[in-house]
């Protein structure tokens, strides 16, 4: 598989504390990866791993195949969970000083600058000063200093805190246009129905350690309790035969638990034979909400044990 | 190192292209060269009060002691007292000034009244005192059959000159020391000030970059210690930047200002003189002298040095900022409680400074002007009285090492200090911090 970031082992440990604890993934090439867990699971210091702000105790990190290396924040972009910008600098000031620092000439800064500003429609604000900015505005700016250098790799932590719905949609389309060019992304959040919409491939990091980990289909059926959900076009309260576990039955729905050797086609001929109106028949997978709680919830059951 | 660049650039233009620093670096020469100039004012106002005295002069010897100057008017009035105090009212005086009969002439004192509604002003009373104990004086003389030239002849001024022991060694003059001493506390109180005002500056701002978050995005592209110099540096350029244009302003605006003003040498030596009791002729042959001493200073040895010591003193005490800011966050009031054990070395360092000026060769002077946290303000105030070169080299040296371990230390403090939120910010704090792994 082609990993644009690749960890193996990796260990960080605080005073004490220990806050990496032998984490291995992989993030494939072009995807858009959510990076889940709990607070203070040890996401952040995994990022800061990642984008070379600290470096791991032990273990090794492969950019694009390239051990980590203290060229690479030129190609990886990252948005913090707390934004930050120099209040009293001006737009166009602050994006060209972020551009700089991240390797670009003067020159490329101007003309991507320009895009981005163009992209986003802010190219009026170049010389206002980052404190008369709105909350929302400013996130903008500093996901275009996150883009600016045109970088291989994202990561964005918690990105939709703090936006409107119509400044989120905006972002949501950005991550699908970016990922469609190719760019990797990390996603951080422990908001579980974002990550829903746009991830393709996830790690679940719990108490420091690596306890979920692939592609979210994948996940979705390791998960999934083969449970059928049907709806009715009209009314029918009939009984259920007992090889199909109801578990819940109303007027114009039913909920079937159908177990490991359980056959949706069995049923949905059951159904039909029975003269059921079906408007729907769906099988239920689980949400990355619902997997979360049952993976944080096991592990800790197995820490105590 | 072009990231360090840019860095020191964006910290430098940032705050010289502030408003508040324009109006402050152009205000401050403006406002020290309006205080002189007020004080100028004060000092040569003639005051429009006028006082008129009538004298009743029962001595007789005293009668043309007493003259008309600015706004004290003297008339010999053959009155007696007593007519005068029943008339005082209409008669228009402010003041009747009796003068006694002179007594025994051995006697060393002699009382005059003022008869007023009031209490004499202090010209008033300097005037007097002055022109009638000359007059009496002269009249002692002439009483007493005194030879004037031979009285003239007791007073002796003394004055010690410095004599080098080898020939065509370097011949200084009493006013060496003076002058030295004089650089020094200007150099002295220029690291100070240095030390307080861009020390903190830096501190300030490392506490808002930590308190807006910049500092996660900005170590994901650049070092911490990238940070922390280009701080550093550029606000020290910031601070070179404001000195130059206050070295060139004050004195072009205090030209301007005499030349406006039509001051000339003459009403600033009146000005001194208001202070002193040196005689114009005098005071004109010490500054004459004085500026001769000022050319003869060894300017090509002191003036790198001073260049040195600013340096070193200024990045190890702003480097110690920047670890403190790191640590403390927005919390004002512990930074400021961090700050104090900083800042006595400097305060010390003065008071030091003063007592080394005296007495440049004590021992004292010499530890002082060569440990590393006294050195920056007392060395150069002690350089005019040429320390041998021994001295000289070792207290270079250690403050040229104990800056660059000082800033490498504070560097080790600053980046565990600007990611970490919420932790106190104690020394213990700080020891472990310096033993992080990166």
């Amino acid at each position: 598989m082609d990993l644009i970031l690749d960890l193996q082992h990796v260990v960080k440990n605080y005073d004490k504390k220990i806050a990496v604890n032998d984490v291995s993934f992989g993030v494939p090439r072009g995807s858009i990866f959510g990076l889940l867990g709990p607070n203070g699971a040890g996401k952040t210091s995994l990022i800061r791993i990642i984008t070379t702000i600290t470096r791991a105790d032990g273990g090794k990190v492969f950019l694009d195949g390239q051990p980590l290396n203290s060229k690479h924040p030129e190609q990886i972009g990252y948005m913090p969970e707390e934004r930050g910008l120099y209040k009293k600098m001006k737009v166009g000031d602050h994006l060209t000083y972020l551009g700089r620092l991240k390797g670009l000439s003067a020159k490329d800064t101007k003309i991507a600058l320009e895009y981005w500003m163009e992209k986003f429609e802010v190219t009026s604000w170049w010389n206002k000063k980052i404190e008369e900015l709105s909350k929302g505005m400013q996130q903008k700016i500093q996901f275009i200093a996150t883009v600016l250098h045109n970088p291989k790799l994202i990561i964005l932590d918690e990105p939709f805190t703090g936006l409107d719905p119509i400044n989120t949609n905006l972002l949501k389309d950005e991550i699908a246009e970016l990922s469609a060019k190719g760019v990797s992304i990390i996603f951080s959040t422990h908001r579980m129905e974002q990550v829903e919409e746009i991830c393709n491939n996830i790690v679940l990091i719990d108490q420091g350690e690596n306890i979920l980990n692939g592609p979210v289909k994948d996940i979705r059926n390791r998960f999934k309790l083969n449970r059928f959900q049907v709806d009715f076009a009209s009314e029918w309260a009939g009984t259920m035969p007992s090889e199909f576990e109801v578990i819940a039955q109303n007027p114009d729905s039913l909920v079937v638990g159908l177990g490991k050797s359980g056959n949706s086609t069995a049923l949905l001929q059951y159904l039909l034979g029975q003269g059921v109106q079906i408007s729907a028949f769906n099988e239920i997978m689980p949400s990355l909400n619902e997997i979360f709680i049952q993976a944080v919830e096991k592990n800790h059951t197995i820490v105590q044990a | 190192m072009d990231k360090l660049l840019l860095i020191i650039k964006r910290e430098y233009l940032t705050r010289v292209t502030r408003p508040s620093f324009i109006i402050a670096t152009l205000i401050t020469p403006l406002v020290f060269v309006l205080f002189f100039v007020v004080v100028g004012f004060i000092f040569s106002y003639e005051s429009d009060d006028t006082k008129k005295i009538a004298v009743v002069d029962e001595s007789s010897i005293l009668k043309g002691a007493l003259k008309d100057e600015k706004g004290i008017f003297f008339k010999f009035e053959n009155q007696s007292i007593e007519s005068l105090r029943r008339n005082f009212k209409s008669s228009g005086y402010d003041a009747i000034l009796v003068l006694p009969p002179i007594g025994d002439l051995f006697s060393k004192d002699y009382i005059v009244y003022y008869y007023s509604n009031g209490q004499p002003t202090l010209d008033v009373e300097v005037h007097v005192k002055d022109r009638v104990s000359d007059a009496l004086r002269d009249h002692k003389i002439d009483q007493l059959h005194l030879d004037r030239k031979q009285l003239e002849a007791l007073n002796t001024s003394v004055d010690v000159e410095p004599e080098p022991i080898e020939k065509g060694g370097r011949d200084a003059t009493s006013l060496t020391s003076a002058i030295g001493a004089g650089i020094g506390f200007i150099m002295g109180f220029f690291m100070y000030m240095a030390v307080f005002i861009y020390g903190t500056m830096v501190m300030r701002s490392v506490m808002e970059e930590k308190t807006n978050r910049i500092v996660e995005v900005m170590v994901s592209s650049v070092k911490p210690f990238q940070m922390m110099m280009g701080k550093i540096i550029g606000v020290g350029a910031v601070g070179l930047t404001q000195v130059l244009i206050w070295a060139i302003m004050i004195p072009v605006l205090m030209t301007i200002a005499q030349v406006a003003m039509g001051f000339d040498a003459e009403q600033q030596m009146k000005m001194s003189q208001g202070t002193s009791n040196l005689n114009p002729e005098d005071t004109q042959a010490m500054i004459i002298a004085a500026m001769a001493e000022i050319g003869n200073v060894n300017w090509w040895l002191i003036l790198p040095l001073f260049v040195i010591y600013f340096l070193g003193g200024y990045f190890l005490y702003s480097s110690m900022f920047a670890a403190v800011g790191s640590a403390v966050g927005d919390d004002m009031g512990e930074a400021q409680t961090l700050t104090i054990p900083i800042v006595i070395p400097v305060v010390l360092a003065i008071y030091i400074m003063i007592k080394a000026v005296e007495t440049p060769t004590s021992s004292l002077s010499v530890f002082a002007s060569i440990f590393p946290l006294f050195s920056p303000i007392v060395m150069p105030a002690i350089l005019a009285s040429k320390p041998p070169a021994w001295q000289i080299i070792t207290s270079v040296l250690v403050l040229i090492g104990t800056s660059i371990f000082f800033v490498w230390l504070s560097g080790r403090i600053y980046r565990v200090g600007i990611l970490l939120y919420g932790k106190k910010g104690t020394f213990k704090e700080f020891a472990k911090w310096i033993f992080y792994k990166e």
